[in-house]
């Protein structure tokens, strides 16, 4: 039998506004515990919320990056359970009204491009974070508790492993690019729950489904739901039954372990948040987020390639991240030839960042050192060679052609002053011009050294092979 | 007339109040629960065709606060009133389940 995969994925993103969604206290890490709290998140008797614009206009920039239609007339609704990372009891979410729905991203996967839609995208508050202690406590931290979340909804449409990462990147991407949010797996700014069925190919009911939990990277992601999906296919063709079960992902073995079975659909018991106003969402207002929308990376890599003459694969790797999109375009802006920059950036500084485990933004790198470098090999003033020196000194925030000079870096491309050298060099050595005469291109190379060695390497290897020839064929 | 609610049903929603009840207040609720959904019943009577759903108690639309952060710096004051603290944490009984998700 043949099965057909359907994967569905709901991914949570903080948003970085400076205040709650629904209490002006701060959105802010790393502070003491509870320090960023108020009478509203703690749930206090009588106290209202109010609802945060920035948190409303953060959710429409991520939803038409989404290509989401926007709900004009949204209002919150209040989904009931009882845990102590949320004193109230409940928590303000969207069910009925979604701030938006039917978007779609799109995806590559195999070199073929596919859309892959979206369902929907609500706003909602964030939990409080628990730890446990072993002596039977947990402790209770409010500070994350009213932080903005979006959660974005797939349709059933992604069918492999291979999309569902395609789809977490290029998700991940486009909410980057719109700046609303760091969206960072390893800090917890997006989170991913995924759930995943499988039916004969041609059954028009879905498989059951199961969830998987402790997906911590886009990679585990994949590898959690490759493994799901060959067991689940050998519990079918064994003439078993899956069992609607949430599963941890181990990511030392990379298999799925049964957490719990689950039994009926969860009773939220949703109803409209009496203690909100609703929203009217005017044509004007979204039309003024379109009009500031920054540029998506599927426009900026177009850009890359038809403007700047870069390689599809370059300009899908610069896009990554907005960070290194911004950085190569602020040094192409200086002035940088964009093929070169490109190359760096991808290169030496890619490099650079892996072996440091380091963030673009945190390192001493500026686009004006990395351009100034760049247009110093552009022009021949120092070799590609003597850059290696450069790039070290500008990841020490150096500036290139201050240390270029200090450290007499300078490439000797002129003739008048290389000239007189190679005739001293071929002089002192005719058995090498009779070499290559006799047609041994090694002669070439060893004139070639003598002559880097009398010029301590600071000769332009380009002009001295072109004034070499030239002498050698005078000969 | 079959009964708009039985028992079970009674047990469930208690147990998601986190509510125990013993075999006579379930009885009783369990009656006192029935008139609430006749009650409904007759709501459910009027016509509202054309009657939007009502989602909010108040006329005011977009009222919505800048994205301003204001701290309450009421910590102390805050934490004096939980029932148990430590080092700036609310202290409260071992979590075992874990399917709380605030999500």
């Amino acid at each position: 039998m043949n099965f057909e995969t359907t994967i569905g994925l709901e991914v949570h993103v903080e948003l970085k506004t400076n205040s709650k969604i629904f209490s002006p206290s701060p959105v802010q890490f790393g502070s003491e515990p509870n320090a960023n709290t108020n009478v509203i998140d703690w749930g206090y008797p009588g106290v209202l919320p109010s609802t945060n614009k920035g948190v409303v206009e953060d959710g429409i920039k991520a939803a038409l990056a989404l290509h989401a239609e926007v709900e004009q007339h949204p209002h919150f609704d209040r989904k009931n359970y009882f845990y102590p990372d949320n004193p109230k009891a409940y928590q303000i979410s969207q069910s009925d009204t979604p701030l938006a729905h039917d978007g779609w991203i799109e995806i590559e996967v195999d070199g073929e491009k596919k859309k892959m839609g979206i369902a929907e995208m609500h706003i909602e508050e964030d939990a409080g974070k628990n730890t446990h202690s072993p002596n039977g406590f947990s402790f209770v931290d409010l500070n994350r508790q009213g932080t903005p979340l979006i959660e974005i909804v797939s349709k059933p449409e992604i069918a492999s492993p291979d999309e569902a990462y395609a789809y977490l990147e290029a998700l991940r991407q486009r909410i980057q690019f719109t700046g609303v949010s760091d969206v960072k797996m390893e800090e917890g700014s997006m989170r991913v729950d995924v759930n995943i069925s499988i039916r004969p190919i041609g059954s028009d009911k879905y498989g059951t489904k199961t969830e998987l939990k402790n997906l911590n990277s886009f990679n585990y992601v994949r590898k959690g739901l490759a493994f799901e999906e060959q067991r689940q296919q050998r519990v079918l063709m064994s003439g078993g039954t899956i069992g609607q079960e949430t599963r941890r992902y181990d990511e030392t073995s990379g298999q799925t372990i049964l957490m719990r079975v689950k039994e009926g659909s969860d009773d939220y018991r949703y109803f409209p948040e009496p203690d909100l106003p609703v929203l009217a969402i005017s044509d004007d207002w979204i039309d003024q987020i379109k009009a500031d929308m920054p540029e998506m990376p599927s426009n900026r890599r177009d850009r890359y390639v038809n403007e700047l003459g870069l390689k599809e694969y370059d300009a899908m790797v610069l896009t990554q991240t907005k960070e290194m999109s911004d950085f190569f375009e602020a040094a192409v802006a200086q002035g940088a030839d964009a093929k070169m920059t490109a190359n760096y950036l991808m290169g030496d500084v890619n490099a650079y960042l892996n072996d440091n485990q380091v963030d673009l933004q945190d390192t001493k790198l500026t686009p004006a050192n990395l351009a100034g470098m760049v247009k110093l090999i552009d022009d021949g003033t120092i070799s590609t060679k003597m850059a290696k020196k450069v790039f070290k000194a500008i990841t020490n925030g150096e500036e290139p052609s201050s240390y270029v000079k200090e450290h007499g870096l300078v490439q000797l491309s002129d003739p008048a002053q290389l000239q007189p050298i190679i005739d001293e060099v071929l002089a002192n050595n005719e058995q090498s011009i009779e070499d290559f005469k006799n047609g041994k291109d090694r002669a070439v190379g060893y004139l070639v050294g003598q002559i880097m060695k009398q010029t301590h390497g600071q000769a332009n290897p380009q002009v001295v092979n072109q004034l070499l020839m030239k002498s050698l064929q005078a000969k | 007339m079959a009964s708009k609610i039985d028992e079970q049903q009674v047990k469930h929603v208690a147990s998601l109040a986190k509510l125990q009840f013993d075999d006579d207040q379930l009885g009783k609720f369990t009656t006192q629960l029935e008139s609430i959904i006749d009650l409904f019943e007759t709501i459910d009577k009027v016509d509202t065709t054309d009657v939007k759903p009502m989602t909010s108690a108040t006329d005011q639309v977009n009222a919505m606060r800048e994205d301003i952060a204001v701290n309450s710096n009421q910590r102390e004051a805050l934490l004096n009133n939980a029932p148990d603290t430590e080092e700036g944490y609310i202290k409260v009984p071992a979590i075992i389940d874990e399917s709380g998700d605030g999500e």
